[in-house]
């Protein structure tokens, strides 16, 4: 791919005996807002961290921005931009002053002003880093992220543990940073998020990219049904409603009979079916799946597995 | 972009020393600790001659307490520093920037140096203006063996510093060497008053080396007397520096 910013082929990386990343294949796009999901210990930030030339590699081979992270670290770090997993400034380091450091370290010489202005701490420049709240550490971690005005930026857990309007601000910081061109890539708990922000989406488990597409892509194609809930009384027996067409699961869950249907083509058959066997509709809900019902299906046979 | 010219070591060096002025009991134990020490000592002691000397109490221990100074930055504080940065992950984010590890590392000990030259000068105001302290010997002989000494003691506060993954591992970790090194060297109380095999201990302490050789420079013995003194804390210093290079965390 020739507009490839980041290509990731046969990574494998281990930690005494445990196997952290397992043939691990990654091409990140020119001006995409790449989401990278998956269970804890997939490998969501040993692989950041290797990307980011923080960590060495067992095999494989990574190119980011044409570079090698390994050989070409600081090249590779003044070009891009990163925001760690559950990193932290000491306590009574002022926000201005930490903008202000890490400008020096990167020798570049943008506008502190409106470097804050920009992630909305302009008016906490004066605060110590440990008076400011969960959302504005993240957001000063941006701000420090983009120091260096990167063509890329690796965001681990950016939202992790924010209340919804945290969230959003950062959201829209992403956003912004992603208008001019600029690509992004971001790991998250959050499918919501995922799906939201990301154009496209890497499902990671056990150290290895199990499904990469867009969101609407990976719903289409592991999630395609569509999920009817009726309320139909506890005596309802759920076995005669796989008798409609269209209908692959059935169970009851308290007075409702939820249904999984092969797609939304089934919707309307069914209600008419259940309307003329004399069932109310009065109670009827249709739950469209989501990328969460996705990274359940695409990642939960190695929880039964462990379990 | 325009360029930013600013030196990071500089830059790094400045904000360590800020973080270190607002952190009031780092300040307490390395600025105003000795001295009260040498206030306290000095006011029972005084600075008259001992008997059949040209040198009284705090011209024989001032490097004595200049040793402390040391001992608290150069052990106690950059180990707790070190490892509170490493637990809160502070060092991860310094290395995802293009600066060297080296460079990270020096402007700690620039400025861990910085801070135990201002705390020597309060020791040396409060000596010359409360006590008439004489110094005898040469001044850059002095100067020699006082970095001698900081980088034998930082060499020695190294090893934990590279090593201890948790601020509160790291204060106990510096706890254990620095209250024996202190009472054990001499740096709180005359070696002199120690019986026989905790003499032999306090030997075995680059404190104690650093101490006895500021103390002979200072009272007008040439470098040269000392070529065991110099010879452990040049060693403490590499042991100390190979030690960090090998093992060093940076998580």
């Amino acid at each position: 791919m020739d507009n490839a910013v980041v290509q990731v082929r046969g990574l494998m990386k281990s930690y005494g005996n445990t196997m952290a990343l397992n043939d691990l294949n990654l091409e990140v796009e020119k001006g995409e807002i790449f989401g990278i999901v998956g269970p804890n210990g997939a490998g969501k930030t040993t692989t950041i961290d290797c990307m980011a030339g923080m960590r060495s590699l067992d095999s494989g081979s990574i190119r980011i921005l044409g570079l090698d992270p390994v050989r070409n670290g600081t090249e590779l770090k003044k070009r891009t931009g990163l925001q760690q997993q559950e990193s932290e400034l000491p306590d009574r380091l002022k926000v201005e002053e930490a903008v202000n450091l890490f400008k020096t370290l990167f020798g570049t010489s943008p506008s502190t002003e409106s470097l804050l202005d920009r992630v909305g701490l302009l008016s906490k420049r004066q605060s110590c880093f440990a008076a400011l709240s969960g959302g504005q550490k993240r957001r000063l971690f941006v701000a420090l992220a983009l120091v260096n005005d990167p063509e890329l930026i690796m965001l681990d857990e950016l939202t992790s543990g924010l209340d919804p309007r945290g969230r959003r601000k950062l959201w829209q910081l992403v956003e912004e940073f992603n208008s001019d061109e600029r690509t992004v890539i971001l790991s998250t708990h959050y499918m919501d998020e995922a799906e939201k922000l990301c154009d496209r989406v890497a499902i990671f488990n056990s150290g290895a990219v199990v499904a990469v597409d867009t969101p609407a892509a990976l719903i289409r194609k592991f999630c395609p049904g569509i999920r009817l809930r009726l309320g139909c009384g506890r005596a309802f027996d759920p076995a005669s409603a796989l008798s409609a067409g269209g209908v692959l699961k059935a169970a009851m869950d308290g007075e409702e009979c939820v249904m999984e249907l092969e797609s939304g083509d089934a919707v309307i058959p069914v209600i008419q079916e259940f309307s003329r066997r004399g069932i109310s509709l009065g109670n009827l809900k249709t739950e469209t799946p989501t990328l969460e019902d996705v990274f359940m299906v695409v990642t939960g046979k190695e929880y039964q597995d462990e379990a | 972009m325009k360029r930013n010219r600013f030196s990071p070591v500089l830059q790094l060096v400045v904000t360590e020393f800020r973080l270190y002025i607002r952190e009031p009991s780092a300040f307490f134990f390395t600025l105003i600790f000795p001295l009260l020490l040498m206030l306290l000592f000095g006011s029972i002691w005084g600075n008259d001659p001992f008997p059949g000397a040209t040198y009284g109490y705090i011209d024989a221990f001032t490097s004595a307490f200049i040793g402390l100074v040391i001992l608290t930055s150069g052990v106690m504080h950059l180990t707790v520093n070190m490892a509170s940065y490493r637990e809160k992950g502070i060092l991860k984010r310094f290395r995802a920037t293009p600066i060297s590890p080296v460079t990270l590392l020096a402007a700690q000990l620039i400025a861990l140096l910085a801070i135990t030259v201002l705390g020597v000068i309060l020791l040396l105001i409060a000596g010359v203006f409360v006590f008439n302290m004489h110094f005898r010997g040469s001044i850059p002989e002095a100067v020699a063996a006082f970095i001698l000494g900081c980088l034998g003691i930082a060499g020695l506060g190294f090893i934990p510093a590279s090593l201890v993954r948790t601020a509160r591992s790291g204060t106990v970790t510096a706890n254990i060497i620095y209250f024996p090194m202190m009472f054990l060297s001499g740096a709180a109380l005359p070696r002199e008053m120690l019986p026989g095999f905790l003499k032999t201990v306090s030997e075995c302490l680059p404190l104690t080396h650093m101490i006895e050789l500021l103390r002979g420079i200072w009272l007008g013995e040439s470098i040269t007397a000392f070529p065991v003194e110099i010879a452990v804390l040049a060693g403490t210093a590499l042991i100390g520096g190979l030690v960090s290079a090998r093992f060093f965390r940076w998580d």
